[in-house]
Protein backbone atom coordinates (compact mmCIF):
# COMPACT_ATOMS: atom_id res chain seq x y z
CA UNK A 1 0.00 0.00 0.00
CA UNK A 2 1.36 3.24 -1.00
CA UNK A 3 2.00 5.27 1.92
CA UNK A 4 0.82 8.74 2.03
CA UNK A 5 3.08 11.51 2.21
CA UNK A 6 3.11 13.99 5.83
CA UNK A 7 1.30 17.80 4.84
CA UNK A 8 3.42 18.58 8.44
CA UNK A 9 6.94 17.14 9.20
CA UNK A 10 8.65 18.45 12.63
CA UNK A 11 12.20 16.65 12.71
CA UNK A 12 14.48 17.03 15.65
CA UNK A 13 13.03 20.05 16.49
CA UNK A 14 15.42 22.01 19.17
CA UNK A 15 14.09 25.14 21.13
CA UNK A 16 15.10 26.59 24.25
CA UNK A 17 14.56 30.31 26.23
CA UNK A 18 18.21 30.99 28.35
CA UNK A 19 18.52 27.99 30.21
CA UNK A 20 14.97 26.73 29.48
CA UNK A 21 15.07 23.55 26.96
CA UNK A 22 11.90 23.43 25.60
CA UNK A 23 11.66 20.90 22.89
CA UNK A 24 14.46 18.09 22.86
CA UNK A 25 14.61 16.63 19.49
CA UNK A 26 10.74 17.05 18.61
CA UNK A 27 9.82 14.94 16.17
CA UNK A 28 6.23 13.73 14.70
CA UNK A 29 4.44 13.94 11.07
CA UNK A 30 0.91 15.18 10.18
CA UNK A 31 -1.19 13.00 7.39
CA UNK A 32 -3.73 15.00 5.62
CA UNK A 33 -6.69 15.17 6.34
CA UNK A 34 -5.60 13.89 10.10
CA UNK A 35 -7.19 15.61 12.96
CA UNK A 36 -3.82 15.86 15.61
CA UNK A 37 -4.15 16.49 19.20
CA UNK A 38 -0.66 17.72 21.04
CA UNK A 39 -1.19 17.20 24.97
CA UNK A 40 0.90 17.83 27.46
CA UNK A 41 1.64 20.23 30.84
CA UNK A 42 1.03 23.83 31.33
CA UNK A 43 4.52 25.47 30.06
CA UNK A 44 5.32 22.21 28.35
CA UNK A 45 6.30 24.22 24.80
CA UNK A 46 2.78 22.99 23.20
CA UNK A 47 2.24 26.23 21.68
CA UNK A 48 5.77 26.95 21.26
CA UNK A 49 5.97 24.21 18.73
CA UNK A 50 2.79 25.51 16.85
CA UNK A 51 4.36 28.96 16.89
CA UNK A 52 7.40 26.95 15.18
CA UNK A 53 5.21 25.28 12.47
CA UNK A 54 4.32 28.87 10.86
CA UNK A 55 7.52 30.89 11.53
CA UNK A 56 6.39 32.66 14.20
CA UNK A 57 9.15 31.10 16.36
CA UNK A 58 12.76 30.33 14.67
CA UNK A 59 13.94 26.43 16.09
CA UNK A 60 17.43 26.38 17.74
CA UNK A 61 17.74 23.07 15.53
CA UNK A 62 15.96 21.06 13.43
CA UNK A 63 14.01 21.20 10.07
CA UNK A 64 10.06 21.57 9.86
CA UNK A 65 8.55 21.11 6.39
CA UNK A 66 5.16 22.21 6.07
CA UNK A 67 2.78 21.48 2.84
CA UNK A 68 6.31 20.36 0.58
CA UNK A 69 7.50 23.77 2.27
CA UNK A 70 11.07 24.22 4.27
CA UNK A 71 9.93 26.85 6.27
CA UNK A 72 13.05 27.70 7.01
CA UNK A 73 14.58 28.36 3.83
CA UNK A 74 11.32 29.92 2.56
CA UNK A 75 11.91 34.06 2.13
CA UNK A 76 9.49 36.43 4.12
CA UNK A 77 6.56 36.44 0.30
CA UNK A 78 7.12 32.74 0.28
CA UNK A 79 6.14 32.40 3.72
CA UNK A 80 3.45 34.86 3.97
CA UNK A 81 2.31 32.83 0.60
CA UNK A 82 2.27 29.43 2.85
CA UNK A 83 0.68 30.97 5.43
CA UNK A 84 -2.61 31.60 3.15
CA UNK A 85 -2.77 28.14 3.74
CA UNK A 86 -2.52 27.38 7.59
CA UNK A 87 -4.81 28.79 9.89
CA UNK A 88 -3.85 29.75 13.11
CA UNK A 89 -6.56 29.98 16.26
CA UNK A 90 -4.70 31.55 18.71
CA UNK A 91 -5.25 30.93 22.83
CA UNK A 92 -6.12 34.45 23.50
CA UNK A 93 -8.81 35.11 19.62
CA UNK A 94 -6.07 37.98 19.32
CA UNK A 95 -9.08 39.52 17.75
CA UNK A 96 -8.31 43.11 16.73
CA UNK A 97 -9.95 45.62 19.07
CA UNK A 98 -10.03 48.63 16.73
CA UNK A 99 -12.08 46.75 13.96
CA UNK A 100 -15.45 45.72 13.32
CA UNK A 101 -16.36 41.57 12.94
CA UNK A 102 -16.32 42.58 9.42
CA UNK A 103 -12.81 44.04 9.33
CA UNK A 104 -11.14 41.42 11.64
CA UNK A 105 -12.39 38.97 8.51
CA UNK A 106 -11.83 40.93 5.87
CA UNK A 107 -7.96 41.34 7.09
CA UNK A 108 -6.30 38.55 6.15
CA UNK A 109 -7.74 39.33 2.50
CA UNK A 110 -6.05 42.41 1.84
CA UNK A 111 -2.53 40.11 1.77
CA UNK A 112 -4.05 37.16 -0.49
CA UNK A 113 -6.82 39.04 -2.41
CA UNK A 114 -6.60 41.15 -5.24
CA UNK A 115 -8.42 44.60 -4.88
CA UNK A 116 -10.77 43.44 -7.37
CA UNK A 117 -11.46 40.06 -5.41
CA UNK A 118 -11.79 41.73 -2.63
CA UNK A 119 -14.06 44.31 -4.09
CA UNK A 120 -16.47 41.38 -5.39
CA UNK A 121 -16.18 38.35 -3.39
CA UNK A 122 -14.99 39.47 0.03
CA UNK A 123 -18.58 40.35 1.24
CA UNK A 124 -19.70 37.01 0.47
CA UNK A 125 -16.92 35.49 1.84
CA UNK A 126 -17.14 36.96 5.05
CA UNK A 127 -20.92 35.85 5.24
CA UNK A 128 -19.94 32.43 4.44
CA UNK A 129 -17.42 32.36 7.15
CA UNK A 130 -19.59 33.72 9.85
CA UNK A 131 -22.93 31.57 9.15
CA UNK A 132 -19.75 28.52 9.49
CA UNK A 133 -20.01 29.46 13.07
CA UNK A 134 -23.72 30.84 13.45
CA UNK A 135 -22.55 34.34 14.32
CA UNK A 136 -23.85 36.22 11.00
CA UNK A 137 -25.99 38.78 13.35
CA UNK A 138 -22.58 39.87 14.32
CA UNK A 139 -20.98 41.00 11.51
CA UNK A 140 -21.04 45.07 12.56
CA UNK A 141 -20.36 44.55 16.30
CA UNK A 142 -16.87 45.21 18.04
CA UNK A 143 -15.09 42.19 19.75
CA UNK A 144 -15.44 43.80 23.16
CA UNK A 145 -19.29 43.58 22.46
CA UNK A 146 -18.99 39.74 22.36
CA UNK A 147 -18.40 36.99 24.96
CA UNK A 148 -15.60 34.81 25.04
CA UNK A 149 -17.26 32.07 22.95
CA UNK A 150 -18.42 34.02 20.39
CA UNK A 151 -14.99 35.99 20.19
CA UNK A 152 -13.92 32.18 20.01
CA UNK A 153 -16.05 31.55 16.99
CA UNK A 154 -15.43 34.80 15.34
CA UNK A 155 -11.34 34.28 15.57
CA UNK A 156 -12.16 30.74 14.31
CA UNK A 157 -14.28 32.44 10.99
CA UNK A 158 -11.41 34.62 10.50
CA UNK A 159 -9.12 31.69 10.56
CA UNK A 160 -11.40 29.75 8.17
CA UNK A 161 -11.87 32.94 5.42
CA UNK A 162 -8.83 31.80 3.57
CA UNK A 163 -9.86 28.53 3.38
CA UNK A 164 -6.66 26.83 4.69
CA UNK A 165 -5.46 23.13 4.03
CA UNK A 166 -3.96 23.01 8.00
CA UNK A 167 -5.71 24.94 10.97
CA UNK A 168 -3.76 25.43 14.01
CA UNK A 169 -5.65 25.73 17.18
CA UNK A 170 -3.74 26.81 20.03
CA UNK A 171 -5.91 25.53 23.45
CA UNK A 172 -8.84 26.44 21.70
CA UNK A 173 -11.40 25.77 24.75
CA UNK A 174 -8.81 27.44 27.16
CA UNK A 175 -11.04 29.85 29.51
CA UNK A 176 -14.27 28.40 28.09
CA UNK A 177 -17.26 27.34 30.54
CA UNK A 178 -17.85 23.67 29.96
CA UNK A 179 -20.70 23.58 28.00
CA UNK A 180 -19.31 26.45 25.44
CA UNK A 181 -15.91 24.44 25.36
CA UNK A 182 -18.45 21.49 24.42
CA UNK A 183 -20.07 23.56 21.91
CA UNK A 184 -16.34 24.66 20.35
CA UNK A 185 -15.10 21.31 20.03
CA UNK A 186 -18.45 20.43 18.11
CA UNK A 187 -18.05 23.34 15.76
CA UNK A 188 -14.40 22.50 15.11
CA UNK A 189 -15.31 18.81 14.01
CA UNK A 190 -17.85 20.19 12.05
CA UNK A 191 -15.64 22.67 10.42
CA UNK A 192 -13.14 19.64 9.44
CA UNK A 193 -15.92 17.65 8.10
CA UNK A 194 -16.68 21.24 5.75
CA UNK A 195 -13.18 22.26 5.07
CA UNK A 196 -11.67 18.64 5.07
CA UNK A 197 -8.37 20.10 6.34
CA UNK A 198 -6.04 18.64 8.73
CA UNK A 199 -5.67 20.26 11.74
CA UNK A 200 -3.38 20.32 14.69
CA UNK A 201 -4.92 21.08 17.83
CA UNK A 202 -3.02 21.97 21.22
CA UNK A 203 -4.94 21.28 24.47
CA UNK A 204 -4.97 20.16 28.17
CA UNK A 205 -8.44 19.78 27.64
CA UNK A 206 -9.29 15.90 27.67
CA UNK A 207 -12.75 16.60 26.70
CA UNK A 208 -11.66 18.53 23.75
CA UNK A 209 -8.92 16.23 23.07
CA UNK A 210 -11.51 13.20 22.77
CA UNK A 211 -13.79 15.01 20.73
CA UNK A 212 -12.17 16.50 18.13
CA UNK A 213 -8.50 14.38 17.45
CA UNK A 214 -7.97 10.95 15.30
CA UNK A 215 -4.40 11.09 17.35
CA UNK A 216 -2.97 12.31 19.98
CA UNK A 217 0.71 13.06 21.03
CA UNK A 218 1.75 13.43 24.46
CA UNK A 219 4.31 16.16 24.74
CA UNK A 220 6.67 15.15 27.91
CA UNK A 221 9.84 16.76 29.17
CA UNK A 222 10.25 18.55 25.73
CA UNK A 223 9.89 14.99 23.67
CA UNK A 224 7.27 13.29 21.97
CA UNK A 225 7.01 10.94 24.99
CA UNK A 226 3.79 8.69 23.23
CA UNK A 227 1.51 8.68 20.82
CA UNK A 228 -1.89 6.87 19.70
CA UNK A 229 -5.60 7.35 19.33
CA UNK A 230 -7.27 8.63 22.73
CA UNK A 231 -8.43 5.22 23.66
CA UNK A 232 -4.84 3.14 23.03
CA UNK A 233 -3.45 6.02 24.94
CA UNK A 234 -5.86 5.32 27.99
CA UNK A 235 -4.68 1.68 28.50
CA UNK A 236 -1.09 2.84 28.94
CA UNK A 237 0.22 2.57 32.68
CA UNK A 238 3.09 4.72 32.71
CA UNK A 239 2.40 7.26 35.14
CA UNK A 240 3.64 10.23 33.40
CA UNK A 241 0.74 9.03 30.51
CA UNK A 242 -1.38 8.12 33.74
CA UNK A 243 -1.77 11.78 35.08
CA UNK A 244 -2.78 12.93 32.51
CA UNK A 245 -6.27 10.51 32.57
CA UNK A 246 -6.72 10.07 36.39
CA UNK B 1 34.12 46.85 27.41
CA UNK B 2 31.89 45.70 29.83
CA UNK B 3 30.21 49.08 29.92
CA UNK B 4 28.39 48.45 27.00
CA UNK B 5 26.77 45.53 27.67
CA UNK B 6 24.63 47.71 30.67
CA UNK B 7 20.83 48.00 30.16
CA UNK B 8 21.15 51.73 28.67
CA UNK B 9 23.35 50.70 26.06
CA UNK B 10 21.31 47.27 25.02
CA UNK B 11 18.19 49.75 25.19
CA UNK B 12 20.25 52.50 22.88
CA UNK B 13 21.30 49.49 20.63
CA UNK B 14 17.86 48.15 20.07
CA UNK B 15 16.05 51.48 19.68
CA UNK B 16 19.03 51.89 16.91
CA UNK B 17 18.11 49.15 15.24
CA UNK B 18 14.19 49.46 15.44
CA UNK B 19 15.05 52.91 13.97
CA UNK B 20 17.33 51.38 11.15
CA UNK B 21 14.40 48.75 10.45
CA UNK B 22 12.03 51.63 10.22
CA UNK B 23 13.87 53.08 7.13
CA UNK B 24 14.51 49.94 5.55
CA UNK B 25 10.70 48.94 5.82
CA UNK B 26 9.73 52.14 4.26
CA UNK B 27 11.96 51.81 1.40
CA UNK B 28 10.22 48.70 0.18
CA UNK B 29 7.23 48.94 -2.18
CA UNK B 30 3.54 48.30 -1.48
CA UNK B 31 2.70 51.27 1.68
CA UNK B 32 -0.32 51.01 4.10
CA UNK B 33 -1.55 54.30 2.69
CA UNK B 34 -5.11 54.22 4.15
CA UNK B 35 -3.74 52.63 7.28
CA UNK B 36 -1.21 56.42 7.31
CA UNK B 37 -4.36 58.26 6.78
CA UNK B 38 -6.31 57.01 9.69
CA UNK B 39 -3.47 57.44 11.84
CA UNK B 40 -2.98 61.44 10.68
CA UNK B 41 -6.65 61.42 11.77
CA UNK B 42 -5.93 60.12 15.40
CA UNK B 43 -2.55 61.50 15.67
CA UNK B 44 -3.11 64.98 14.66
CA UNK B 45 -6.90 65.95 14.58
CA UNK B 46 -7.63 64.14 17.77
CA UNK B 47 -4.87 66.53 19.42
CA UNK B 48 -6.05 69.30 17.98
CA UNK B 49 -7.39 70.71 21.07
CA UNK B 50 -5.37 69.81 23.34
CA UNK B 51 -2.83 71.45 21.77
CA UNK B 52 -4.89 74.43 20.58
CA UNK B 53 -6.13 75.25 24.62
CA UNK B 54 -2.23 74.65 25.55
CA UNK B 55 -0.92 76.91 22.87
CA UNK B 56 -3.43 79.69 24.32
CA UNK B 57 -2.74 79.67 27.69
CA UNK B 58 1.23 79.55 26.88
CA UNK B 59 0.75 83.02 25.13
CA UNK B 60 -1.00 84.46 27.19
CA UNK B 61 0.68 83.61 30.26
CA UNK B 62 4.38 83.97 28.51
CA UNK B 63 2.88 87.86 27.82
CA UNK B 64 1.73 88.46 31.14
CA UNK B 65 4.35 87.34 32.99
CA UNK B 66 6.93 89.16 30.81
CA UNK B 67 5.29 92.38 30.95
CA UNK B 68 6.76 93.59 34.90
CA UNK B 69 10.17 93.28 33.64
CA UNK B 70 9.66 95.19 30.50
CA UNK B 71 7.74 97.69 32.22
CA UNK B 72 10.41 97.72 34.93
CA UNK B 73 13.04 98.24 32.10
CA UNK B 74 10.89 101.05 30.07
CA UNK B 75 10.43 98.12 27.38
CA UNK B 76 6.88 97.56 27.20
CA UNK B 77 6.44 98.77 23.62
CA UNK B 78 8.52 95.51 23.09
CA UNK B 79 6.13 93.33 24.58
CA UNK B 80 4.76 91.80 21.01
CA UNK B 81 7.99 91.39 19.44
CA UNK B 82 9.44 89.26 22.68
CA UNK B 83 6.83 87.15 22.86
CA UNK B 84 6.23 86.31 19.32
CA UNK B 85 10.25 85.86 19.06
CA UNK B 86 10.01 83.30 22.49
CA UNK B 87 7.28 82.07 20.91
CA UNK B 88 7.78 81.06 17.13
CA UNK B 89 11.72 79.70 18.26
CA UNK B 90 11.67 78.08 21.42
CA UNK B 91 8.46 77.78 23.81
CA UNK B 92 5.47 76.67 21.49
CA UNK B 93 7.70 74.21 19.73
CA UNK B 94 9.00 72.53 22.75
CA UNK B 95 5.91 72.76 24.58
CA UNK B 96 4.12 71.35 21.95
CA UNK B 97 6.54 68.15 21.49
CA UNK B 98 6.20 67.50 24.79
CA UNK B 99 2.61 67.62 25.01
CA UNK B 100 2.19 65.18 21.95
CA UNK B 101 5.01 62.76 23.85
CA UNK B 102 2.56 62.23 26.14
CA UNK B 103 -0.44 61.87 24.42
CA UNK B 104 0.70 60.54 21.38
CA UNK B 105 3.84 59.12 22.81
CA UNK B 106 1.95 57.27 25.60
CA UNK B 107 -1.33 56.33 22.85
CA UNK B 108 1.06 54.40 20.39
CA UNK B 109 3.01 52.87 23.37
CA UNK B 110 -0.30 51.17 25.24
CA UNK B 111 -1.95 50.81 22.17
CA UNK B 112 0.75 48.23 20.62
CA UNK B 113 1.66 47.37 23.72
CA UNK B 114 -2.09 45.56 24.19
CA UNK B 115 -1.93 44.39 20.43
CA UNK B 116 1.49 42.92 21.87
CA UNK B 117 0.63 40.75 25.01
CA UNK B 118 -3.24 40.06 23.17
CA UNK B 119 -1.34 38.12 20.16
CA UNK B 120 -2.64 40.74 17.47
CA UNK B 121 0.78 41.68 16.07
CA UNK B 122 1.21 37.95 15.62
CA UNK B 123 -2.19 37.67 14.35
CA UNK B 124 -1.33 40.10 11.67
CA UNK B 125 1.85 37.91 10.50
CA UNK B 126 0.14 35.13 10.62
CA UNK B 127 -2.27 36.74 8.18
CA UNK B 128 0.39 37.16 6.14
CA UNK B 129 0.56 41.28 6.80
CA UNK B 130 4.15 42.95 7.36
CA UNK B 131 2.81 44.05 11.22
CA UNK B 132 5.97 46.60 11.34
CA UNK B 133 5.19 48.38 8.44
CA UNK B 134 0.90 48.42 8.90
CA UNK B 135 1.81 49.95 12.60
CA UNK B 136 4.91 51.35 13.13
CA UNK B 137 5.55 52.55 9.58
CA UNK B 138 2.42 54.09 9.32
CA UNK B 139 2.07 56.13 13.18
CA UNK B 140 5.88 57.22 12.72
CA UNK B 141 5.45 58.99 9.38
CA UNK B 142 2.40 60.07 10.92
CA UNK B 143 3.36 61.12 13.97
CA UNK B 144 6.34 62.76 12.03
CA UNK B 145 3.77 64.77 9.42
CA UNK B 146 1.96 65.80 12.56
CA UNK B 147 3.71 67.35 15.24
CA UNK B 148 4.67 70.36 12.80
CA UNK B 149 1.31 70.96 11.50
CA UNK B 150 0.21 70.46 14.97
CA UNK B 151 3.13 73.50 16.27
CA UNK B 152 2.20 76.01 13.57
CA UNK B 153 -1.20 76.11 14.65
CA UNK B 154 0.18 76.04 18.50
CA UNK B 155 2.10 78.99 17.39
CA UNK B 156 -0.84 80.76 15.51
CA UNK B 157 -2.83 80.47 18.39
CA UNK B 158 0.20 80.92 21.31
CA UNK B 159 0.18 84.70 19.37
CA UNK B 160 -3.58 85.03 19.99
CA UNK B 161 -3.17 84.89 23.17
CA UNK B 162 -0.25 86.84 23.28
CA UNK B 163 -2.82 89.56 21.78
CA UNK B 164 -5.21 88.95 24.85
CA UNK B 165 -2.13 89.16 27.48
CA UNK B 166 -1.20 92.56 25.90
CA UNK B 167 -4.36 93.69 25.85
CA UNK B 168 -5.78 93.07 29.45
CA UNK B 169 -3.44 95.82 30.57
CA UNK B 170 -2.55 97.56 27.87
CA UNK B 171 -3.70 99.02 24.48
CA UNK B 172 -2.42 97.51 21.52
CA UNK B 173 -4.57 97.79 18.60
CA UNK B 174 -4.77 94.03 16.35
CA UNK B 175 -2.88 95.68 13.62
CA UNK B 176 0.02 97.05 15.51
CA UNK B 177 0.37 93.75 17.86
CA UNK B 178 0.69 92.04 14.49
CA UNK B 179 3.27 94.31 12.26
CA UNK B 180 5.17 94.14 15.51
CA UNK B 181 5.36 90.50 15.76
CA UNK B 182 6.33 89.71 12.52
CA UNK B 183 8.57 92.82 12.03
CA UNK B 184 10.46 91.23 14.16
CA UNK B 185 10.75 87.45 12.88
CA UNK B 186 12.77 86.54 10.12
CA UNK B 187 13.14 83.26 7.81
CA UNK B 188 15.97 82.33 10.12
CA UNK B 189 13.40 82.03 13.51
CA UNK B 190 10.63 79.86 11.68
CA UNK B 191 12.81 77.84 9.39
CA UNK B 192 14.95 75.99 12.29
CA UNK B 193 12.05 75.85 14.78
CA UNK B 194 9.92 74.19 12.00
CA UNK B 195 12.70 71.64 10.98
CA UNK B 196 13.41 70.82 14.47
CA UNK B 197 9.72 69.97 14.44
CA UNK B 198 9.70 67.18 12.42
CA UNK B 199 12.31 65.83 14.42
CA UNK B 200 9.98 65.92 17.57
CA UNK B 201 7.73 64.02 15.64
CA UNK B 202 9.67 61.68 14.58
CA UNK B 203 11.66 60.88 18.05
CA UNK B 204 7.65 60.90 19.54
CA UNK B 205 6.59 58.05 17.00
CA UNK B 206 9.90 55.87 16.94
CA UNK B 207 10.03 55.97 20.65
CA UNK B 208 6.41 54.71 21.22
CA UNK B 209 6.37 52.27 18.57
CA UNK B 210 9.21 50.56 20.17
CA UNK B 211 8.72 50.52 23.55
CA UNK B 212 4.79 49.55 22.51
CA UNK B 213 5.81 47.02 20.06
CA UNK B 214 8.72 45.41 22.24
CA UNK B 215 6.57 45.26 24.96
CA UNK B 216 6.13 41.82 27.64
CA UNK B 217 5.13 40.86 30.89
CA UNK B 218 1.29 40.98 30.59
CA UNK B 219 -1.33 43.98 31.07
CA UNK B 220 1.79 45.28 33.46
CA UNK B 221 4.09 45.33 30.21
CA UNK B 222 1.62 47.50 28.49
CA UNK B 223 1.42 50.02 31.06
CA UNK B 224 5.29 50.36 32.14
CA UNK B 225 5.69 50.56 28.37
CA UNK B 226 3.02 53.73 27.77
CA UNK B 227 4.66 55.60 30.88
CA UNK B 228 8.58 55.03 29.83
CA UNK B 229 7.72 56.08 26.13
CA UNK B 230 6.65 59.26 27.55
CA UNK B 231 9.67 59.66 29.62
CA UNK B 232 12.00 58.64 26.65
CA UNK B 233 10.61 60.52 23.93
CA UNK B 234 10.13 64.13 26.38
CA UNK B 235 13.66 63.40 27.48
CA UNK B 236 14.74 62.84 23.52
CA UNK B 237 12.74 66.40 23.10
CA UNK B 238 15.28 67.97 24.85
CA UNK B 239 17.96 66.49 23.78
CA UNK B 240 17.39 67.33 19.90
CA UNK B 241 16.23 70.74 21.49
CA UNK B 242 19.48 70.87 22.10
CA UNK B 243 21.05 69.74 19.52
CA UNK B 244 18.94 72.20 17.13
CA UNK B 245 20.22 74.90 19.05
CA UNK B 246 23.69 74.63 18.58
CA UNK B 247 23.25 73.91 14.94
CA UNK B 248 21.60 77.06 14.65
CA UNK B 249 23.71 78.71 16.35
CA UNK B 250 26.90 77.52 14.09
CA UNK B 251 24.86 78.08 11.21
CA UNK B 252 24.51 81.98 12.60
CA UNK B 253 21.12 82.13 12.31
CA UNK B 254 20.17 83.22 15.89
Amino acid sequence: MKEIAPIIEVKNVNISFGKNHVLRNFSMDVIPGENLAILGKSGSGKSVLIKCIIRLLIPDSGKIIVINNEISELDHDEMDMLRADIGFLFQSNALYDSMTVRQNLEFPLRRHWSKEERKFNAKEAVLEALEDVGLSHTIDMMPAELSGGMRKRIALARTLILKPKVILYDEPTTGLDPITAREISQLMNAVQEKYKATAVIISHDMNCIKMTSDRVIMLIDGKNYASGTYDNLLKITDPKVREFFD
Amino acid sequence: MKIFNSPFFTEVGDISRFTARFFREILKPKQEFEEFINQCYWIGYKSLTLVGITGFIMGLVLTIQSRPTLVEFGAVSMLPSMVSVSLVREITPVITALICAGKIGSGIGAELGSMRVTEQIDAMEVSGTNPFKYLVVTRVMASTLMVPLLTCLAIAISMYGGYLGVNIRGNVSWTLYWSQSFNILKFGDFIPSLIKTYFFGFAIGIIGCYKGYTSEKGTEGVGRSATTAVIVASLLVFIIDLIAVQITDLLGLT
